[in-house]
This record gives structure tokens, C-alpha cells and sequence, in this order.
């Protein structure tokens, strides 16, 4: 639908203008003023966003010599009013016959087909109040699986304390299903009494269910109506609304306890995290499974610790010379090699939760040292916390994600009686994980062996402004 | 912002070490168990350190830049505190963007740096050589150039360079007593205590006015250098493990109070 249409005119398929277009871009490629030279620099050669109508081809557009052409004022009605209204507008009159058939925006006026019922069918069918526990009913029989005892009795309680539908309501609801073609939730809004937008579907799709079951000579000739195979389930759609809600508005803490619930039932995969592979193969990381990581999480991974630095610090001597950050970079690896890779993230937020530098400024042989001490005392509280949890909570690891509130990143510096868990809440995984891996793969190429020309490409519009003035 | 790395592979000729350190990880134990003490002929359990600094400064030429000349930059690799590096290294080898003319640049002197123009940010590699008493091995960094300041966004300035310093310590293990020797009191590097029953050669004996002074104490761009301070990253590590100490004393009281059966759990983790 554009501009040709509302003319009447015919479509002409639009010649893509580039070569003219690009042509006489570059030529006036005079800044215009008020534009920054760089975002002017930012369109040059892109063709436009919006296609333009050329001029030329439509002056150009050949025309049957027999044709003569007029526009004419001329009344027109439109079907789709009630009101035989007659508006004028231009037509274009070809050789005098204006144009015959129906306004050609009729067919667009689109309407639901609302089931009408007589008063007489509402006294017969619908003010029955018990066919509609029936039918609940029906439909909670229909999914027993996929509901709760708890949830029906929660249903069933909603149910009782709702009013029974009026004729006067009932009416009001068609009228206005009528007239805001079904969109529920502008109906419910202009309803007069306070119903939910779950009962209000629910009582129109019952209400026309069940005349249109009454009025089909036998019900196997409605069997295949979308209206009675599929009957509205008011308690399901409650359920999903209420757990939609409860998924949207989860906080990232609870949703962080989540995914440690789903890593949890994962198996530790403990030797994969030395990506350089020198502490591959001490033996003793890999005896960390989850089982007895829950009994003693204190325990166990600082005595492999111990060797694992032993292992880093003798590989670091076989090298002869080494940067200083490099070998904190091996004692943290083997410092934490026993801990998951979930862990490693947690004792990081912790660092930066305490405002300490991943990575120490100024590496002396003291700040590392006290840098690996940090991150081995902080991987000793979460042990502990760990184990305090469990303690604590038992299993009801899963129920308490819902109630638990967020923890607030303060808590550390505002006494810890109360503290479960010290997990702040600053820095998000996915953003974390990323860096760490994308370090460590470019750690492993060679000098200069990546030609940088993307960092050099996307400088481009930095080189005209430094010779701008 | 800088990576660093170490290569164990050997590209240059001038270097033919790397065998030993294939060695599996069960030797290593074997060394680490044999090393505990007797200082033999090899000085063992002793590491020599050189704190140095390498980075990029970068000015903008301001009415004189060019499409392909904005910038001026310096890439260097200096003493933390502005020693004469060449006591410890033989060369330093840059490699640039393969736009550069003669990318790969060596600078067999100190002061270790290089002057170049250009308009692009790219990585260089850094190449360490030392000399042949030293470490027969090479040493790689890489250091990102950088031209345009992140942080500040006025407009650019003539006068005000962009410093990207990075501080780093350059360890070699088990030193030569030929090496330990000659750099003992140089303060450019670091020795630590030495064993009482060290002999040491004697050092060489150097003509001091014959060679050409490599430190940058009084370079033209020493007022931006960075001065890293080792103090205050120490402080601030001592502030948070006093934190976290804190914090494991309180779960620990909670824990045992808790579970007043397991007192093994207390001294263990400990």
C-alpha cells in the first residue's frame, strides 16, 4: 500500500537507482552544515534507507494512445458503512467510464463473528450456575497430570468466591466482545464490574460453547468446532500467567541460584579448566566429586591444593625465565583447580566486590603473594558458606530460590550475623565467562601473527577528524 | 588491555633452548622434592628479578597530522624505576603492523624504544633477548598501542600524551653464579639474600666510562612515566583479607555452633 494505490494508479516495479544515485552523491559530497563531519562520513555510499521515487520514470511511463485520461469529483458509498453514507473523492476516468465495483478499502473492514443469543436460549442454557462448575470440572478431569491438588483447590477456592454471572453482565460482556472484537484485556477494562480478564474469556467462550452446542441439530456436527474441541481451561491459563509472571520478574540472584541448582547436578569437570595443560595431570584434582564435595567442601580441595602449587611453582622453574604475572596466573590456576568453574566466577566477584584488581597492577613477588592468599582465603569462605547451607537449608534448596530475597552487595562491610551467602550481585556470568575465555585463547597466538586490520579499519572515521582542522 | 605471554617455541636464531621443557609433570614433582635445600654448583631456589615497565605513549600532532601521520608514538620497555636495563638485555625486538616498513624493528641498545607515526592502533609484540649469560631464552610481550584515550573525551590535545603502562617483573630461576655475579648490586635488578655459603666469581671488571648510560632517568618523556607503588596495592590487598578473614571467623563461630560435634571440621580448614 502506498501512494500509487491510493491513486489508482498501476504498480510499476521501482528501478533500483544506484548507479545514478551513487554517482551524484559522490559529487555533492559537500558537507552539508550543522553536520558533524564524522556522522556525515558515516553515510557515504550507503544506499537509502527509503526507496525514493524516481521522478524521471514516472514522467516517463508510456501511455496507450486511445487512453485519455481524466480525474474526476465523483460521489462513491462504502460497503462497509451502514449508513449508505456518500463521500466524494477523485477517480481517475479512463476514456469517461469511471471505475465500477465496490470502494476498494471495503474489503478491509474486518469483523468477529460474536455469537447472539435470545433471551429465551440464556434461560435455557446459560444461567444454570452448575453446568459451569461441570464444566470446570470437565476440564480439570481432562489434565489431571498437568495439575496440582494444590492447584485445583486453589482454582475451586477462586471459583466459589466468584459472583455468578448476571443476564445484564453477561450482555455487556458480548457487547463489548462485539465491539472491541474480542481483545480482552481493553474489554476488561471497560467492564463495568471488577472481573478478571480469565473470567471474562471464560464465561464468552462457555457462553458460546454452549450455544452453540444446543444449536446444532446433533453434537457430532459441532464436535469439530474450534470452540468445542478446544473449551477454554480458565484454571491453566491462571497457572501459566502466574508462572509467567514469576519468571519475569525473578531477580538475577534467584535466577543465578538456578542455574548453580542445574550446574549442580552436573558433574565437576575440573581438569578442563587449565587450558594451558601444564597441571594437567595431577591426579589428585579430579577426586572432587559432588558427593563428598558436600561432606567435607572444606576439606578437600585445599590438600590438593598444596600440590597442585607445588606442581605450578616447579614447572614455572623448569622454564628459567618467566614474567611475574605469568606464574600468578599459574598459582591461581592450580590454586583453584579443584574448585568448579562456577566457583572461580564467584571468587572473582568476590575480588571485585572488595574492590581488588583481578589482576594486580603492579605485580611484585609480594602482591602476588598476597594476591594468591586472597583468592585462597575467599575460596575457604565460600567452602564454608557452602557447607553452612547445607547445614542450614537441607535440601529445600530449590523452594527457598523463590522466597529468598537479593542479596545487597553491602552486606559484607555491614556485619555478616545474618548472611547465608555472600554472592554480589555486580557482575553477570555471561559477561564474566566470555572474558576469561576470550583472554585465554589469544594468549596462545604467537607475536604479530594476527595482522590487526579491524582495529585499524574501524579507525577510519577517527583519521579524517584528526585532520579535520 | 595487554596480554602477555610466554613462548616456550624458539623463532629466533638466536636461541636454541626448549627441550627440557617438555619434561612430564612427574619429573617435575621429582625436582620439586630433590630441591628442598644443599646449594650445589647451580645456584638453586633463587630468583633474580628485573620490575620493568613497557607501554606506548602516544601524541597527537595537532595542525601537523596527516592522513597517515596523526599520531607520534613511543613503544618502550624500561626499568620500573628507570635503571639501565642492559645489564640484563641484549636486545629488544618490536614487531609492528605489516604496514610499517620493515615491521619486525630490533633495538640492540638501551634505552629499549622506538619512534614511530602513524595514524591506527594495533598490537605489537615485544620480543625480550638477554644476554648470553643470562638466559638463553626469549621472553614475549604484547602490548596493545593506543591513540586515543578511553577515558578522557575532550577534544584531542597536542600536549597531552596517551600512556598505556603496564608493570610486570621479569623472574629467572636458578641464575648463573657468572650472571648473579655481575648484576649483584646493579639496581635495576633484585637478588634476593644470598646464601652465607655462596662463593661468587669475581665480577667483571666493567670500563663505566666507555659505555653509553641506557637509563631513562632523564628521558624527554619521563615526566609521564607512570610510577607504580607497590605500597598501596599492598595495603589495599591487607584491607581485604582482613575482610574475608573476618567474615570465615564468623562462619566458622556460626558452623560450630551449629554443629557443636565436629570439631575436626574447625582445625581442618584452617
Amino acid at each position: 500500500m502506498d501512494a500509487k494505490d491510493i491513486l489508482g494508479l498501476p504498480k510499476i516495479s521501482l528501478p533500483i537507482p544506484q548507479e545514478k544515485k551513487s554517482r551524484p552523491q559522490k559529487d555533492s559530497q559537500r558537507k552539508p552544515d550543522g553536520i558533524s563531519r564524522e556522522v556525515y562520513a558515516l553515510t557515504g555510499g550507503v544506499p537509502p534507507l527509503m526507496p525514493s521515487v524516481d521522478v524521471n520514470q514516472l514522467k516517463k511511463r508510456h501511455q496507450p494512445e486511445n487512453e485519455k485520461i481524466t480525474w474526476e469529483w465523483l460521489a462513491f458509498t462504502n460497503s462497509a458503512r451502514k449508513d449508505n453514507l456518500q463521500l466524494y473523492h477523485w477517480v481517475r476516468v479512463v476514456n469517461g467510464t469511471p471505475p465500477t465495483g465496490d470502494y476498494s478499502f471495503a474489503k478491509y473492514n474486518k469483523s468477529v463473528d460474536v455469537v447472539k443469543y435470545t433471551d429465551e436460549e440464556y434461560e435455557k442454557h446459560l444461567t444454570d450456575p452448575g453446568q459451569m462448575v461441570n464444566a470446570l470440572c470437565f476440564t480439570v478431569y481432562c489434565n489431571p497430570l498437568s495439575i496440582l491438588v494444590l492447584l485445583i483447590s486453589y482454582i475451586l477456592a477462586i471459583w466459589v468466591r466468584e459472583r455468578a454471572w448476571t443476564k445484564e453482565e453477561t450482555d455487556q460482556l458480548f457487547d463489548l466482545c462485539e465491539r472491541f472484537d474480542l481483545r480482552f484485556v481493553v474489554i476488561a477494562d471497560r467492564f463495568s464490574s471488577s472481573r478478571s480478564v480469565e473470567e471474562l474469556k471464560n464465561r464468552f467462550y462457555s457462553v458460546s460453547r454452549a450455544i452453540l452446542i444446543a444449536r446444532a441439530p446433533s453434537p457430532a456436527d459441532v464436535s469439530g468446532h474450534p470452540l468445542v474441541k478446544e473449551p477454554y481451561n480458565i484454571s491453566q491459563e491462571i497457572e501459566r500467567k502466574r508462572a509467567l509472571s514469576m519468571v519475569l520478574s525473578q531477580t538475577k540472584h534467584q535466577e543465578r541460584k538456578d542455574a548453580e541448582a542445574a550446574q549442580d547436578a552436573e558433574l565437576p569437570v575440573t581438569s578442563s579448566i587449565s587450558p594451558e595443560g601444564v597441571e594437567k595431570t595431577t591426579a589428585p584434582v579430579d577426586t572432587a566429586s559432588p558427593s563428598n564435595m558436600q561432606v567435607s567442601a572444606g576439606v578437600a580441595p585445599l590438600m590438593s591444593m598444596a600440590d597442585n602449587a607445588a606442581a605450578a611453582a616447579a614447572s614455572l622453574r623448569m622454564l628459567r625465565v618467566y614474567l611475574r604475572t605469568y606464574a600468578l596466573d599459574q598459582m591461581v590456576q592450580a590454586a583453584s583447580s579443584s574448585a568448579g568453574l562456577r566457583t572461580i566466577k564467584r571468587v572473582e566477584q568476590f575480588l571485585q566486590e572488595l574492590k581488588v584488581n583481578l589482576k594486580p597492577k603492579v605485580p611484585t613477588k609480594a602482591v602476588c603473594a598476597e594476591h594468591l592468599e586472597l583468592r585462597k582465603e575467599i575460596l575457604t569462605l565460600l567452602n564454608l558458606q557452602k557447607l553452612l547451607q547445607n547445614k542450614e537449608e537441607g535440601s529445600s534448596y530449590r523452594e527457598s530460590s523463590y522466597t529468598e530475597t537479593p542479596d545487597t552487595p553491602k552486606r559484607l562491610q555491614r556485619g555478616m550475623d545474618q548472611d547465608r551467602t555472600f554472592i554480589p550481585d555486580s557482575v553477570s556470568f555471561g559477561a564474566m565467562s566470555a572474558e576469561r575465555v576470550g583472554k585465554r585463547d589469544q594468549k596462545r597466538k604467537g607475536p604479530g601473527r594476527e595482522a590487526p586490520s579491524s582495529p585499524a579499519q574501524s579507525k577510519r572515521p577517527r583519521k579524517l577528524k584528526a585532520t579535520d582542522s | 588491555m595487554t596480554r602477555i605471554s610466554l613462548l616456550s617455541d624458539q623463532n629466533d636464531s638466536h636461541s636454541h633452548a626448549g627441550e627440557e621443557s617438555d619434561s612430564t609433570p612427574h619429573q617435575m614433582i621429582e625436582i620439586e622434592e630433590e630441591d628442598d635445600k644443599s646449594p650445589t654448583q647451580k645456584i638453586k631456589d633463587l630468583e633474580v628479578c628485573v620490575p620493568i615497565v613497557y607501554g606506548t605513549m602516544s601524541f597527537w600532532l595537532g595542525r601537523k597530522a596527516t592522513e597517515t601521520q596523526s599520531h607520534t608514538w613511543t613503544v618502550y620497555v624500561r626499568g620500573a624505576t628507570n635503571e639501565d636495563l642492559g645489564v640484563v638485555i641484549k636486545k629488544v625486538v618490536f614487531q609492528l603492523h605489516p604496514s610499517f616498513t620493515n615491521a619486525r624493528r630490533v633495538v640492540e641498545s638501551p634505552p629499549f624504544e622506538l619512534t614511530e607515526r602513524g595514524w591506527g592502533e594495533f598490537e605489537i609484540a615485544i620480543s625480550i633477548f638477554f644476554h648470553n649469560d643470562v638466559c638463553d631464552k626469549q621472553l614475549d610481550l604484547f602490548h596493545h598501542l593506543k591513540l586515543y584515550s578511553e577515558v578522557e573525551h575532550g577534544p584531542l590535545s597536542t600536549k597531552k600524551p596517551v600512556i598505556i603502562e603496564s608493570y610486570d617483573e621479569i623472574v629467572f630461576s636458578d641464575p648463573s653464579e657468572e650472571f648473579l655475579a655481575r648484576v649483584l648490586n646493579h639496581p635495576s635488578v633484585i637478588v634476593p639474600q644470598l646464601p652465607a655459603t655462596l662463593n661468587l666469581p669475581p665480577a667483571p671488571i666493567e670500563d663505566v666510562h666507555e659505555k653509553k648510560r641506557g637509563d631513562t632517568k632523564d628521558h624527554p618523556l619521563g615526566q609521564w612515566f607512570i610510577r607504580f607503588s607497590e605500597a598501596d596495592e599492598l595495603l589495599k590487598l591487607a584491607e581485604a583479607r582482613q575482610q574475608v578473614q573476618n567474615y570465615i571467623v564468623k562462619l566458622r563461630r556460626r558452623l560450630s555452633m551449629l554443629e557443636g560435634s565436629s570439631p575436626t571440621l574447625k582445625t581442618s580448614v584452617s
